[in-house]
């Protein structure tokens, strides 16, 4: 067994300070937790309820978008409780401080952390109620709790043969203090982390009860829809509403900070309306911008390197060799989750109530009170299930919205996008531009590499700090902590701020970086005469879980041996703790790469459920690999030129490759799984190309590439 | 008025004939398991049958389904007796974020209607339902596992 140590309890004491959940006590660790009248349960801190019916709610602090935490939090929880999964039940936690993820201090869910950061707080708060059942049940039968085991859900006294269920003992175990160590399993105890391969959502999600936040129904609420300033930056400045207002259905028409609403009986009525409207804007100065003008810009940038910082200077600069040198271009792309952007909100004089499908509620909730001009504790947020994030739901404009208009109209309201609005108003994954160098020695070794980014601030954009001199360690994820061992290195940060509302979109920063990275390390391996996998093994050296997931995927999918027809291409990549490696196997149908067959490693620690992880790493390899096919939203005249699925164009059943997912399951603690795979698609995938017809490409996506 | 008969329930509802059916579902008569996705006929997560087609209600005029049976994924099975596609859905665990799939089941039952056993190619040439999750994957596993089928 190990044990926590008392400085990881009171962190973890601290975390659970504060709370005013659910009527859990001030220091949900104490036992200050019989005051909700509501319910008779056994509620040790703000994280559970065990029920006297056996069953025994979990709150999730984090939001399910698909990645499985909804599974994933509690089934750890749920192990340490010994308790069985059928026992559980799930409720995604409330905005409140006990609730702030450990690492960012904030109410989120974001950089496939969410297992990891909280697997130990988690443990230890199942552990803990356990322990606390064990001396309940000792108290009852006056011996000593150590003699004393648990099992499904039942405290077991095996010397005396009598047994006491979790749930006839809530109210004995209201009275015990909370251990100031609990113990925890050894992981050869786990019953459940590592062997539950269900999700909890899947039946709610093939019959349509799962609830997502375009599904919330409030008694007297009403919809509505924005009509945003087609131009970045631009303003309204008058409009007129008549033609709106006849829209049958329509109820009012309200101007809010971001653009006018249309508030109406339904959905559709406020479309109409929309569309009816008459609005005058004073488009600023970004209406003389577009992707050529952007473009021309970021390429001078990285050429000259202008406003360059310093982000990792490694070695000498000035070595000879053979040297080479490329240029890539990255195209801005849209999140495009199934779900448009929506939200409901309540405003009245007692607060503030959403019901959103957030990433963010910590920011929400605090945007939500500066708008109501309410006390934050007065702003209560319901997350929903998400119908997919990729980080769009990372921002909080959406709540808003809802807040603002709730607030006009004094009546709830849901504000939903259209497509439209969702394609031309996101948050992008920002345009790029890269230039990188490398030296080769005589022996064809990478010796030196410079790397210089032009990238909006992804930080910046979410309204997170960056480093002191400016560098975006998010913008440059993937350059700054490449895993890959050379001497001699040099990395820069410079950044456009283009005026494009820049995004954190699945592996921010990296998924964009790693396609360059690894494009030419591919570049670098022919040159070197090379085998691609070799000579990243080469640069691998002291990196044995890096190793491992390169040489699985290699014999995985036959590395040197393609199926008839097809090409080969490798790809490396790291993101959070997770490196991951993808083989892609090839063919050309026209233009156009077609993937027979993707290969995908992973190591991610321990996989508390293998099925998920497999889960996420073919649906990130299917994002990654929609996103480089044929995905690019276009400025002209400052406003996006894309609309619908009809011209921002994502990968249906016909593109989707046969993928082969697997796991590196190991005892080391979990990492993420939610964004590592949507990197190394794209690059394995261009490796293959150019091992069928020679063409490089520079420039994402391939529609553009191999036009 | 315009009368609907949605999963073998009349409603008598006060709403324009040309309200896209999707509406009259999911904010008139209130039943949310049917999904807004593009409003455009691209997407497929509005996807519902009008007597045995498959349609997209995001752009079907509630006139046309006037006289019509009209079925929502909420008919399609229930919690307690999934239907054998819902089924090899949990066994195959293809939701994720699970917003498209009342979209795909319904596209995929409504196929199955006129080709009881798909193959691959034949998923790849009739649906087009767009999933954003990647989960096309365990779409083919599932389907080929409820109709008896082999996947390539």
């Amino acid at each position: 067994m190990t044990t926590i140590n008392r400085a990881d309890f009171v962190r973890l004491g601290s975390m659970f300070a504060g709370s005013l959940v659910l009527g859990v006590g001030a220091n949900g660790c104490s036992n200050q937790s019989q005051g909700a009248p509501e319910t008779a349960g056994f509620k040790p801190n703000a994280w559970l309820i065990v029920h006297p019916d056996e069953k025994v709610t979990i709150f999730v602090n984090k939001s399910e978008m698909g990645q499985g935490v909804a599974t994933g939090m509690p089934t750890i929880v749920a192990d340490e409780l010994d308790i069985p999964m059928e026992n559980v039940l799930i409720e995604f936690a409330p905005a409140a401080a006990v609730y702030a993820d450990p690492g960012f201090h904030l109410q989120i869910t974001g950089g496939s952390t969410s297992t990891a950061s909280m697997w130990m707080p988690l443990r230890t708060t199942g552990a803990s109620a356990r322990a606390m059942l064990v001396a309940a049940a000792a108290k009852q039968w006056g011996v000593d709790p150590s003699t004393l085991t648990t099992k499904s859900g039942t405290v077991v006294d095996a010397k005396n043969n009598r047994t006491a269920t979790y749930g006839s003992l809530v109210g004995a175990a209201a009275s015990i203090p909370a251990p100031a160590k609990p113990t925890l399993k050894s992981p050869d105890q786990f019953t459940l982390i590592g062997k539950v391969n269900k999700r909890v959502d899947t039946p709610l999600k093939v019959n349509g009860t799962a609830k997502y936040g375009i599904d919330v129904r409030v008694p007297g609420m009403k919809f509505a829809s924005v009509l945003y300033p087609p131009i970045f930056g631009a303003k309204v400045t008058s409009f007129d509403a008549t033609k709106a207002k006849q829209v049958k259905g329509v109820i009012d028409v309200v101007q809010i900070p971001s653009g006018i609403a249309v508030v109406a009986d339904n959905s559709w009525a406020a479309f109409q309306g929309k569309a009816a409207l008459t609005v005058q804007y004073d488009n600023g100065p970004f209406a003389s911008q577009s992707t050529d003008t952007l473009k021309a810009r970021y390429l001078k940038l990285a050429s000259d390197g202008t406003g360059a910082i310093p982000a990792v200077e490694r070695g000498s600069k000035s070595l000879t060799g053979k040297t080479l040198e490329a240029t890539y271009f990255g195209n801005l792309a849209a999140h495009a989750a199934m779900e448009p952007m929506n939200a409901t909100a309540s405003v009245t004089s007692d607060g503030v109530e959403i019901w959103a499908p957030t990433q963010i509620q910590t920011i929400a909730q605090a945007s939500a009170a500066k708008i109501a001009g309410v006390p934050v504790d007065k702003v209560q947020i319901h997350t929903t299930y998400l119908g997919g994030g990729f980080g769009r739901r990372l921002y909080s404009d959406f709540t808003n919205d809802a807040v603002w208009v709730s607030k006009a109209i004094k009546a709830p309201v849901q504000v939903i996008w259209q497509r439209e609005d969702d394609t031309q108003h996101d948050w992008y994954k920002p345009m790029a531009a890269n230039r990188v160098s490398g030296v080769l020695d005589a022996h064809g070794n990478l010796v030196a590499m410079q790397h210089t980014v032009v990238m909006d601030s992804i930080l910046k954009g979410l309204g997170f700090p960056l480093a002191p001199n400016g560098m975006d360690s998010v913008s440059m994820d993937s350059v700054v902590n490449t895993q890959y061992e050379i001497p001699n290195y040099h990395a820069y940060y410079i950044n456009p701020n283009s005026g494009v509302p820049p995004g954190s979109l699945r592996a921010p920063g990296a998924n964009w970086n790693t396609f360059v990275m690894e494009t030419f390390m591919d570049e670098l391996a022919h040159a070197a005469g090379k085998d691609p996998l070799e000579f990243r093994l080469a640069l691998l050296q002291k990196n044995p879980r890096a190793q491992n997931v390169l040489r699985t995927v290699a014999k995985n999918a036959s590395w040197g041996s393609p199926a008839p027809g097809t090409k080969q291409g490798i790809a490396f990549g790291f993101w959070n703790g997770t490196s991951v490696a993808t083989v892609a196997e090839v063919s050309m149908d026209g233009n156009t790469p077609r993937v027979q067959r993707a290969f995908v490693v992973a190591d991610v620690g321990r996989a508390v459920n293998p099925t998920i992880v497999l889960q996420q790493l073919e649906g990130a390899t299917n994002y990654g690999l929609s996103m480089a096919l044929a995905s690019i939203i276009t400025i002209k005249n400052g406003a996006v030129q894309q609309h619908n699925f009809y011209d921002y164009l994502v990968m249906r059943m016909n593109q989707a490759p046969e993928i082969h997912a697997d796991i590196i399951s190991s005892s080391e603690s979990p990492t993420g799984v939610g964004e590592p795979a949507t990197v190394t698609i794209a690059p394995a995938v261009a490796s293959a190309v150019f091992a069928i017809n020679g063409k490089r490409a520079r420039v994402l996506p391939f529609s553009l590439a191999y036009a | 008025m315009v009368s609907l008969t949605i999963n073998g329930e009349k409603h008598d509802l006060d709403i324009p004939d040309e309200m896209p059916l999707l509406w009259a579902i999911r904010d008139v008569v209130g039943l949310t398991g049917t999904k807004f996705g593009c409003g455009v006929a691209q997407c497929g997560c509005c996807t519902v049958h009008l007597d045995d087609a498959a349609v997209r209600s995001c752009v079907t005029p509630v006139s046309a389904a006037v006289g019509k049976s009209i079925t929502t994924i909420e008919a399609l099975g229930t919690a307690e007796q999934p239907n054998a596609l819902q089924q090899a859905w949990i066994a195959q665990e293809v939701p994720q974020c699970g917003y498209c799939q009342s979209g795909q089941l319904m596209a995929i039952s409504g196929l199955l209607k006129t080709n009881p056993h798909p193959t691959d190619a034949d998923l790849a040439q009739s649906i087009s339902n767009i999933c954003r999750c990647g989960t096309y994957g365990r779409i083919r596993k599932a389907v080929a596992q409820a109709t008896g089928g082999q996947t390539s």
